[in-house]
C-alpha cells in the first residue's frame, strides 16, 4: 500500500515534469496554426521545418555553441581541475567559490554584466560573443562534475606509470585520464545541456541578426509561435530521448556482468 | 551454561532468489560471548541483522527472552547494535551521540549526564564529551559507537564486524578491550566477524557459518581441536586436510599407512577425511617415521619454521621449532590424539549440517 | 605532482578574471555612477520608488512561495528516490534533467495551452465535473511556471544529500529506539541539510531574477524585478539603473552565498 502511493507520488511529478512536452509533442501534429483548437493530424509541419531556412539556421547556431562551448569548457575546467590537485587549499578554494560565482549568480546578472564587458572592449556582438559567454557559464559545470573524480585520483597510479617509464604526458592520458573520463563526460553532457536551454545569457549577449533557437522563440512568441518549431523540438527531444535509453540500456548490462 | 536468552527457530531469508540463510536454528545464552564466524556471503550479517530487526526473516521465529519477537520493529527491541564502520551521527557531539537513545526514553538529565561520563570511562573516552565524531580516530569511534549502544542497557549487544576498519595493532587492543567490557557488563554479546583470530581469541561460543548453514558450534578449543568438517578445518586454522579410510575403530588407513586414532563409529572401512593441524605433525628422523618424505620448502615465521614435506603423495604442513632444510629426507609421526577423523561429504548439502548446541 | 602543474591553472585563472570579475566590476562601475561618469548612489536608491519597490516585493514573494513549493514536492520524492537505493544512480538524474533538452521557452509556454481558460486541464477537469482551473494570467500561474522549471534544481541536490546518509546511520537511530518521525527529525533532516540549502539557492535565485516566465505566464501586466531590469537594458537602454537594480539583487545573492557557505562547508550538496 505504501510503496503503491509511493510509485504514484513519483509519477504525478514525472507527469507534471512532461506534461508540457507531451503538450509540444502533440502541437506539433495539430494542423489548425493556433494552440488553443486543434485542428486535425498533419504532418506538414515537418516536412516544412525543413524549407525554413531560419529555423534550421538557429538549430545550427544552437547545436555549433553549444558543442564548441561545451568542449573548450571541458578543456579548461578539466586542465584547471588538475591544476588546482597541487594547489594549496588556501587557494583551491578561491578559486572553487569564483567558480561558483556563474553558478550561485542569477543569470540576468552574468548576462548584462557580459553585455557591458564587450560593449567595453568593443567586441562585435555575434557567435563570437555567445561562444564566449556560453563557455564561461559552462566552465562551472565541467569543474563541479570532474572535481569529484579529481579527488578520488590515486596519484601513486600516476607516479607508478611514471615509475614504469611513461611520460608525463603518457601517464595522464593512460592512468589519470581513464579515471577522470566519467566525469569529463558527465561535466560536458551537463555543459551541453545548459548551453542548449539558455535563453538569459544568449538574449543578452547576441548581436542583431543572430539568433539561437531560444532566442528565436522568444521573438516569435509576441508573433505567435510557428508549428515547425514545435516540430523541431519534438525531433531534437525524442533523439535525445532515444540516445539516452539506448546509452543506459547498454553499460549497465556491462556492469551486471561484471558484478557477476 | 546460563539461561537461553534468544532462539532463532528455523530462519530462511532470500535476497533476490538467492537463498542466504536456509532452516537455522541458533539459540544463544545469558552473559555468553557468541561468535558467528565465515566468509562473506555466509549469512552471519543476515542472521545479525535479523536479530537487530533490520531484516525480516522470510520464514521462521525470533524468540527473545520467551517472547516472539519475530514482527516487533528494532526500535522496540530491547538489544543494541555497533555497526560496521561506526555508523555515528555526524551532526552531532561525542555527548549528544551517546545520549540519543536515553533522551527517547525520556531519562532525567542528570541520568543521561551520569551515563555519558559511565559510558565514555568504560570505553577509555573520558572528556571527550563535546568533540564531534569526524575528529575522532577510528578506533576512538568505534569506541564511541559501542558506548552509544551500552547506555541503553540492552540486555544483548550485537556486533558486526566492529573490528573491520582498524589495523592489526589496534585490532588486537580491541579484542581485549571488548572481553573486559563485556565482562564488565555482564550482558550477551553476539559477534560477527570473518576473522577467525578474533572468533577464537574472544568468544565462549563460535558459530561457524558457511553458505546460509551452520557448519559447528562449539567452544574456541573443540573448534580448533575438533572440526567436524573439512570447511571448519580449513577455515580455522592452516590444517592438513587429507583423505583417508576408517578402517576400523580407532584404526585410520592414512596415505596407505595404518594410524592408531582415538575417534570412534565410523564404521569400518568408510571413506573419511582426516584433519591434522601443522604443529601437530611431528618431523623426525627416516627410520623413526612412520611415513617418510623429503622437505620441500622452508620459511621461518619467528614462532617456528614453517615447511612443507612431500610424503606419499601429498604436501605436508607442518609447524615445528626444529628446523629441517630444504631436501632433507625426514619422517613423519603423528600423535593418536591429532588425528581428526570427519565424515567425507557425499554431496554438497550434506557438507553443510545444521547443528544446535 | 610538480609545481609546473600550478601553471595549468593559468587558462582558467585569466578566463574568470576577464569573464567573471571584470564584467561584475563593471556591473559595479555602471552601477555607481550617472551617464556623465559621476559617483552616485541613485541607481541602487532607485529601488526604493513605488515601481521598482512592488516589483522587487513580487519578485520576493513569488520566489520565496515558489521555492517553499519545490522543496515540499522535492523532499518526499528524493526521500522516496533515495530509499529505492537505485544502482542506476546517473539515471534518476538524467529523467530530471532530460526536460531541459525541450526548449525552456517553449515548455512554459506548453503551460499556457494547458492551463487557458479553454485548455487542456480544465476540459480534463471538466469531465470529471469538477470546477475549472483560472489560474492563468495570475501569480499563481508565474508561481507555477517557476516551480517547473526550477524543480529538477531541488530534487536534485535534495536526492545527492539524501542518497549520501548510511543506512546504517538510520538503523542506528532506529536501533536506539528513535521512531520514524524521531529518526526523520533529529536524524535526516539534519544530516540533509546541505542539499537543502543548495537546493534553495537553485531555486530561489533563478526564480528572483527571472523575466521570461513572468510574461509569459502572468499575461504581462506583472512586472518582476527581472523584467525591470531587462527592460532597462534591452528597451530603455539605461544601463546605470539596470546595473544599480542588479547590485540590489546581489545583495540577495550574496546572502544566499554566505548562507550556504555556513551550512555546506564542503560543497557536499552539489547538484551533480
Amino acid at each position: 500500500m505504501k510503496s503503491v502511493l509511493k510509485k504514484i507520488y513519483i509519477a504525478l511529478i514525472i507527469l507534471f515534469l512532461y506534461a508540457p512536452i507531451g503538450t509540444l509533442i502533440v502541437l506539433s501534429f495539430n494542423a489548425s496554426k493556433t494552440r488553443a483548437k486543434w485542428g486535425g493530424f498533419t504532418f506538414r509541419w515537418y516536412i516544412s521545418l525543413f524549407q525554413n531556412e531560419e529555423i534550421l539556421r538557429a538549430l545550427f547556431n544552437t547545436l555549433a555553441i553549444a558543442f564548441l562551448s561545451s568542449f573548450a569548457a571541458t578543456v579548461i575546467g578539466t586542465v584547471a581541475c588538475i591544476a588546482m590537485m597541487a594547489m594549496k587549499r588556501r587557494t583551491k578554494s578561491i578559486l572553487m567559490g569564483i567558480t561558483n560565482i556563474p553558478m550561485l549568480n542569477a543569470d540576468i546578472v552574468t548576462g548584462i554584466s557580459l553585455m557591458l564587458l564587450y560593449i567595453s572592449l568593443g567586441i562585435r556582438f555575434g557567435i563570437g560573443t555567445i561562444l564566449l559567454s556560453h563557455i564561461t557559464f559552462n566552465i562551472p559545470y565541467v569543474i563541479l562534475s570532474v572535481m569529484p573524480r579529481v579527488r578520488q585520483l590515486n596519484v601513486s597510479t600516476y607516479e607508478a606509470a611514471l615509475d614504469l617509464g611513461a611520460s608525463h604526458i603518457n601517464a595522464f592520458f593512460k592512468v589519470m585520464f581513464p579515471d577522470l573520463l566519467p566525469g569529463i563526460l558527465s561535466g560536458f553532457l551537463m555543459a551541453f545541456t545548459m548551453s542548449l536551454d539558455d535563453f538569459i545569457i544568449t538574449h543578452f549577449t547576441k548581436g542583431v541578426g543572430v539568433d539561437t533557437l531560444s532566442t528565436k522563440i522568444y521573438t516569435e512568441i509576441k508573433k505567435g509561435i510557428k508549428p515547425e518549431m514545435y516540430a523541431l523540438s519534438a525531433l531534437i527531444f525524442i533523439t535525445v530521448l532515444t540516445l539516452l535509453v539506448l546509452i543506459n540500456l547498454s553499460p549497465t548490462d556491462k556492469n551486471k556482468r561484471r558484478s557477476e | 551454561m546460563n539461561k537461553e536468552l534468544i532462539q532463532l527457530i528455523d530462519i530462511s531469508k532470500s535476497f533476490d532468489g538467492q537463498m542466504v540463510l536456509d532452516e537455522l536454528n541458533l539459540n544463544i545464552h545469558e552473559n555468553e560471548f557468541v561468535t558467528l564466524l565465515g566468509p562473506s556471503g555466509c549469512g552471519k550479517t543476515t542472521t545479525l541483522r535479523i536479530l537487530g530487526g533490520f531484516t525480516n526473516p522470510d520464514k521462521g521465529r525470533v524468540v527473545f527472552d520467551g517472547q516472539d519477537i519475530t514482527n516487533i520493529p528494532p526500535n522496540k527491541r530491547q538489544l543494541n547494535t555497533v555497526f560496521q564502520k561506526y555508523a555515528l551521527f555526524t551532526h552531532m557531539t561525542i555527548a549528544e551521540n551517546i545520549a540519543f537513545g536515553l533522551k527517547i526514553k525520556k531519562k532525567s538529565k542528570s541520568y543521561i549526564d551520569d551515563k555519558i561520563r559511565y559510558a565514555l570511562k568504560l570505553v577509555n573516552l573520558e572528556g571527550y564529551e563535546n568533540r564531534m565524531p569526524d575528529s575522532l580516530s577510528g578506533g576512538q569511534q568505534q569506541r564511541i559507537a559501542i558506548a552509544r549502544a551500552i547506555v541503553n542497557e540492552p540486555k544483548v549487544l550485537l556486533l558486526d564486524e566492529p573490528l573491520g576498519a582498524l589495523d592489526l595493532k589496534l585490532r588486537q587492543e580491541m579484542q581485549y578491550e571488548l572481553i573486559r567490557m563485556k565482562n564488565e557488563l555482564g550482558i550477551t554479546f553476539v559477534y560477527v566477524t570473518h576473522d577467525q583470530e578474533e572468533a577464537l581469541t574472544m568468544s565462549d561460543t563460535v558459530v561457524v557459518m558457511n553458505q546460509g548453514y551452520i557448519q559447528q558450534i562449539g567452544s574456541p578449543e573443540s573448534i580448533y581441536n575438533e572440526p567436524e568438517n573439512a570447511f571448519v578445518a580449513d577455515f580455522i586454522g592452516d590444517s592438513n586436510i587429507i583423505p583417508a579410510t576408517m578402517i576400523e575403530d580407532k584404526l585410520v588407513n592414512i596415505l596407505g599407512t595404518r594410524f592408531a586414532c582415538v575417534d570412534t563409529g565410523f564404521g569400518c572401512n568408510r571413506p573419511v577425511d582426516v584433519v591434522i593441524r601443522p604443529e601437530d605433525v611431528i618431523l623426525v628422523e627416516p627410520s623413526e617415521g612412520m611415513i617418510q618424505g623429503v622437505v620441500t620448502h622452508l620459511i621461518f615465521k619467528g614462532v617456528h619454521y614453517e615447511m612443507e614435506v612431500q610424503a606419499c603423495g601429498f604436501e605436508w604442513l607442518v609447524q615445528s621449532t626444529t628446523l629441517f632444510p630444504v631436501g632433507k629426507e625426514v619422517g613423519i609421526q603423528v600423535d593418536p590424539f591429532n588425528i581428526q577423523i570427519m565424515n567425507k561429504p557425499e554431496s554438497e548439502d550434506e557438507e553443510a549440517v545444521t547443528l544446535d548446541i | 605532482m610538480t609545481s609546473k602543474s600550478k601553471w595549468l591553472s593559468a587558462p582558467y585563472l585569466l578566463w574568470s578574471a576577464v569573464f567573471i570579475i571584470i564584467p561584475l566590476g563593471m556591473v559595479f562601475f555602471y552601477g555607481l555612477t550617472d551617464k556623465t561618469g559621476a559617483f552616485t548612489l541613485d541607481n541602487i536608491l532607485a529601488i526604493t520608488t513605488a515601481g521598482h519597490a512592488k516589483s522587487l516585493r513580487l519578485a520576493l514573494l513569488l520566489s520565496l512561495a515558489s521555492t517553499i513549493v519545490c522543496f515540499l514536492l522535492a523532499y518526499p520524492l528524493a526521500m522516496i528516490l533515495a530509499n529505492m537505493k537505485v544502482k542506476r544512480h546517473n539515471f534518476i538524474i538524467l529523467i530530471f534533467i532530460l526536460p531541459m533538452w525541450m526548449n525552456f521557452l517553449l515548455r512554459t509556454l506548453a503551460w499556457q495551452t494547458l492551463l487557458e481558460k479553454n485548455g487542456v486541464i480544465n476540459h480534463v477537469l471538466s469531465f470529471f465535473h469538477l470546477p475549472a482551473l483560472k489560474i492563468i494570467n495570475t501569480p499563481a500561474a508565474i508561481i507555477l511556471g517557476m516551480v517547473y522549471n526550477f524543480l529538477p534544481f531541488m530534487i536534485l541536490p535534495l536526492y545527492n544529500a539524501l542518497a549520501k546518509i548510511d543506512t546504517n546511520v538510520i538503523n542506528a537511530a532506529h536501533d536506539l529506539g528513535a521512531n520514524h518521525f524521531y529518526t526523520f527529525i533529529r536524524i535526516i533532516l539534519p544530516l540533509s541539510i546541505p542539499g537543502i540549502i543548495s537546493g534553495i539557492t537553485m531555486v530561489f535565485i533563478p526564480a528572483l531574477t527571472t523575466f521570461v516566465i513572468s510574461s509569459l505566464l502572468g499575461g504581462g501586466k506583472l512586472l518582476l524585478i527581472g523584467d525591470v531590469i531587462e527592460q532597462e537594458f534591452t528597451r530603455i537602454s539605461n544601463w546605470h539603473l539596470g546595473s544599480g537594480l542588479s547590485m540590489v539583487l546581489m545583495i540577495f545573492i550574496l546572502i544566499n552565498m554566505v548562507l550556504s557557505s555556513i551550512f555546506d562547508k564542503e560543497g557536499e550538496g552539489s547538484m551533480l
